[in-house]
């Protein structure tokens, strides 16, 4: 049945078009920058691009998950600040007397997952759509971190933990391989697993998983504190690269996070697209960034643009012909 | 010989409807027992009962004589009870092994990953068995309806893999939208098929049930009311029994069905639409029932979405009351004064939330405004107004929609149409999931509309409903209009005249 608003829709093309689209995408930005300021493919930028890529690859690996099944996240910022202020205490600090480690970095992931965890319990046991739940945890998060720094900011003085950041192997930091270490390990969970494919399944339709005996409510909390544990290890990887913690340490990663995966064509309303795409997705909004500074366009029109990127991509990726209803 | 599945007393209610009152069937091993009634007669019910999708609120179910409880599909599954849903229930986005192996994955999986190679393998001979030859890696979204439906069979045989004992194949209304040569296709494999499995198979045309089935039970509003041999039974025996009452043309209020009058309110001529439907040529005068009767796929559904403004048409014309009108939207159509009552009532129908007051006045807020803002007042008499009318079943004007019966839901989508003042009405299955009594009240208004004068195209779920209420009756296949017949009370056509135009 074509809608007139359809028909406009219909104008963007097909899905072959769009599978395509984000990886042609990132090619021609990553030409027209060279072209445009040289520098962008000196070895010199291409790690500080890789450096900054980390955080938010690592992310959007989690909110991966949670958009394939049709829901959102948005608890991003407070579960990377709760996971970045546990490390901060329990690790050497300026705040306190603590010395735990390693043990720090352990307890800072697992209170990652325990703050996806609640947000999957929130969802499937109090019935509160996704897009609520996660608002609250987000404040919960970072109210709580706040308060535990004290409203300062506390340094990181663990040295091993610190060289996440600062020590190189084969030319890069720890925390890009790390990132790239959680890209491995989501690329296996979702292609090479029942909780991948169980996931798929229920964004494409939770009623018909659940008639084939899927255990949607398990799976729906294991892929919260999945994405919790993501956001854990971006919170160590981001107290690291700034050696300290503070109330603003998760600032505007969120949005970098939702641009990155539905840039990347993972679809809004589930059962679409999958962590590869995130992959491309995280590169074109880090290039574009990047290369935005290269060329010294000033922060505040970066801004604007990484909005109408947004825009963009969900009218190029979604196929909204088929939408009955937009809310 | 003894029953594999007894049933017995099954009870089961939902808000306002009997859906099963007191079912007993049985199943024994290597049969295909048929299932029929008309819709709304429980047979859905009973079958999601039987698969454990719902829980019975009375009566027992036992499986070779032992007690069986079961909360969900899993635990049909376990027991050997696989069900091939109506709707059908594959996940588009998946690939057709994941699709048979989603929720048993546990059988390839290995330290936690999945062996897609041993499950496309494993799917491959599933699908080889009942010898269908379809890729099982092809995303389940590009077969064709008839392959998903092959696939969904080969999904519920799986179970063989895992459970030891023999299978009991739900098939729920499998073969509503195939046609003949795949249906054969299908018969031929549940023929095959049953020295393994025992079937329960649902269906409305009664000639396929007789042909499958070695048993056939008959249901009616919520009970089973025969039991037969299918070789002892013919189908015009059964569909007596099946609708089971002798005075039709009561039940369609067909005394009180009044001449059409002059006034030529809806026309179209060589009306298309890309690929629904051509060179249609229809009129409804006012006071005028004209139902369209046909298949899915026969075009009739999108004629009627033009008329209510969700379908384009690109061929031809259509005039409202005289102007020449091409809708893209509803929005103009309600403007024209066409009243659209669709089939999903809690998806299109109403605004489930809002109150009984508020629907009503939701086509046209201007009847209850004064001086610029909406008078709640007024809107609560309008509404209290209709309630009494219509006597619709609620506790009051500001009682939320949702809380209402399925019969009374329909009334009240009929009287916000008529507080717009719709002239024309677009009837899209009206009693669709209403109970005998609430479909009764339902003719009953709908012979009140027609009467004042209100111009009404009608699109039913069954052939008797459309020849009872209409003036005229058109038949649709493949896009076009196959015949036409007059409809007038005592000039009934007969249903099978119809269905030689339909297929």
């Amino acid at each position: 049945m074509s809608l007139i608003p359809g028909r406009i829709a219909a104008l963007f093309g097909g899905r072959r078009w769009r599978s395509l689209a984000p990886l042609a995408v990132l090619i021609v930005l990553c030409v027209l920058i060279a072209i445009a300021n040289p520098n962008f493919i000196e070895v010199r930028n291409l790690v500080r691009l890789a450096n900054s890529a980390a955080v938010p690859l690592t992310l959007a690996m989690g909110l991966t998950f949670i958009i394939l099944m049709g829901s959102i996240d948005l608890s991003v910022e407070g579960t990377l600040s709760v996971s970045a202020m546990v490390l901060v205490l329990l690790a050497v600090n300026d705040g306190n007397g603590n010395d735990y480690g390693w043990w720090a970095v352990l307890a800072a992931i697992v209170a990652g997952t325990a703050m996806g965890f609640v947000s999957g319990l929130v969802q499937t046991m109090l019935r509160i759509p996704s897009f609520m739940g996660t608002l609250g945890m987000w404040f919960i998060g970072l109210g709580l971190s706040v308060y535990m720094l004290g409203g300062s900011a506390i340094k990181l003085n663990d040295a091993s933990i610190r060289d996440l950041a600062l020590h190189r192997f084969l030319g890069l930091p720890v925390a890009v391989w790390v990132a790239f270490g959680a890209f491995l390990l989501a690329a296996i969970i979702q292609y090479h697993t029942k909780l991948g494919r169980h996931i798929l399944a229920i964004g494409g339709d939770e009623d018909v998983a659940k008639l084939s005996g899927v255990n949607v409510v398990r799976v729906r909390i294991t892929a919260f504190a999945l994405a919790g544990f993501f956001f854990g290890i971006a919170g160590v990887l981001a107290a690291a690269q700034l050696g300290q913690s503070h109330a603003v340490i998760g600032d505007g990663r969120l949005f970098a996070a939702v641009t990155a995966v539905v840039v990347g064509g993972t679809a809004l309303t589930g059962g679409e697209g999958g962590v590869v795409n995130t992959l491309i997705g995280v590169l074109i909004v880090t290039v574009l960034a990047n290369g935005m500074i290269l060329l010294g366009i000033s922060p505040y029109i970066q801004q604007t643009v990484q909005g109408l990127m947004i825009i963009a991509a969900v009218a190029l990726s979604l196929d909204r012909v088929r939408l009955r209803i937009v809310k | 010989m003894s029953a594999m599945l007894q049933a017995s007393n099954i009870i089961k209610n939902f808000p306002g409807v009997h859906a099963l009152r007191d079912v007993s069937i049985e199943v024994r091993p290597n049969e295909v027992v048929g299932l029929i009634g008309e819709n709304g007669a429980g047979k859905s019910t009973l079958m999601r009962v039987l698969a454990g999708g719902y829980r019975p609120d009375g009566g027992s179910l036992t499986l070779d004589g032992e007690q069986l409880r079961m909360r969900n599909a899993r635990d049909a599954a376990r027991h050997g009870i696989g069900m091939v849903f109506q709707e059908q229930s594959l996940v588009l986005n998946l690939t057709v092994a994941e699709n048979i192996y989603l929720g048993a994955e546990d059988r390839f999986t290995r330290f936690g990953l999945v062996n897609w190679r041993a499950m496309n393998a494993a799917a491959r001979r599933q699908l080889a068995k009942i010898g269908i030859d379809i890729d099982v890696t092809a995303r389940t979204s590009e077969l064709t309806f008839a392959a998903r439906q092959m696939v969904e069979l080969a999904k519920a045989l799986t179970l063989e893999e895992v459970v030891d004992r023999q299978l009991l194949i739900l098939l729920d209304e499998p073969t509503s939208v195939l046609n003949a040569s795949d249906i054969e296709v299908l018969f031929a494999r549940v023929r095959s098929l049953k020295s393994r499995a025992s079937f329960v198979f649902v269906s409305h045309r009664l000639d396929e049930v007789l042909n499958i089935s070695d048993r056939v039970y008959t249901m009616k509003d919520g009970a089973v009311v025969a039991e037969h041999r299918a070789a002892q039974v013919t189908a015009p025996e059964l569909h007596e029994i099946m609708v089971g009452r002798g005075l039709q043309a009561e039940y369609y209020r067909e005394a009180r069905q009044q001449p059409a009058r002059e006034t030529v309110m809806v026309e179209a001529r060589g009306l298309g639409a890309n690929g629904f439907y051509h060179g249609v040529d229809l009129s409804i005068r006012a006071g005028e029932i004209v139902g369209i009767a046909g298949v899915v796929g026969s075009g009739r559904e999108e004629v009627t979405r033009t008329i209510g403004g969700f379908v384009q048409h690109d061929a031809g014309e259509m005039k409202i009351a005289g102007d020449a009108v091409r809708f893209g939207s509803p929005e103009p159509a309600v403007r024209k004064g066409i009243g659209y009552v669709p089939r999903e009532r809690r998806l299109e129908g109403l605004v489930m939330f809002l109150s009984i007051a508020e629907n009503i006045s939701l086509a046209d807020l201007s009847s209850v405004m004064r001086h610029g803002a909406i008078d709640y007042g007024k809107e609560r008499r309008l509404a209290a107004d209709w309630i009494k009318r219509l006597r619709i079943k609620a506790p009051g004007p500001d009682a939320a929609c949702r809380k209402l019966s399925g019969g009374n839901q329909q009334k009240v989508v009929l009287a916000r149409w008529m507080t717009a003042g719709s002239r024309i009405l677009v009837l899209d299955h009206p009693t669709r999931g209403l109970d005998v009594g609430a479909k009764e009240e339902v003719y009953e208004l709908i012979r009140d509309l027609s009467a004042q004068g209100v111009a009404i195209l009608l699109i039913s779920d069954t052939l008797e409903e459309t020849i009872g209420l209409s003036h005229r009756v058109l038949v649709m296949r493949d896009g076009e209009i196959t015949a036409r017949f007059d409809a007038s009370p005592g000039n009934k056509p007969n249903q099978v005249d119809l269905l030689r135009a339909m297929v």
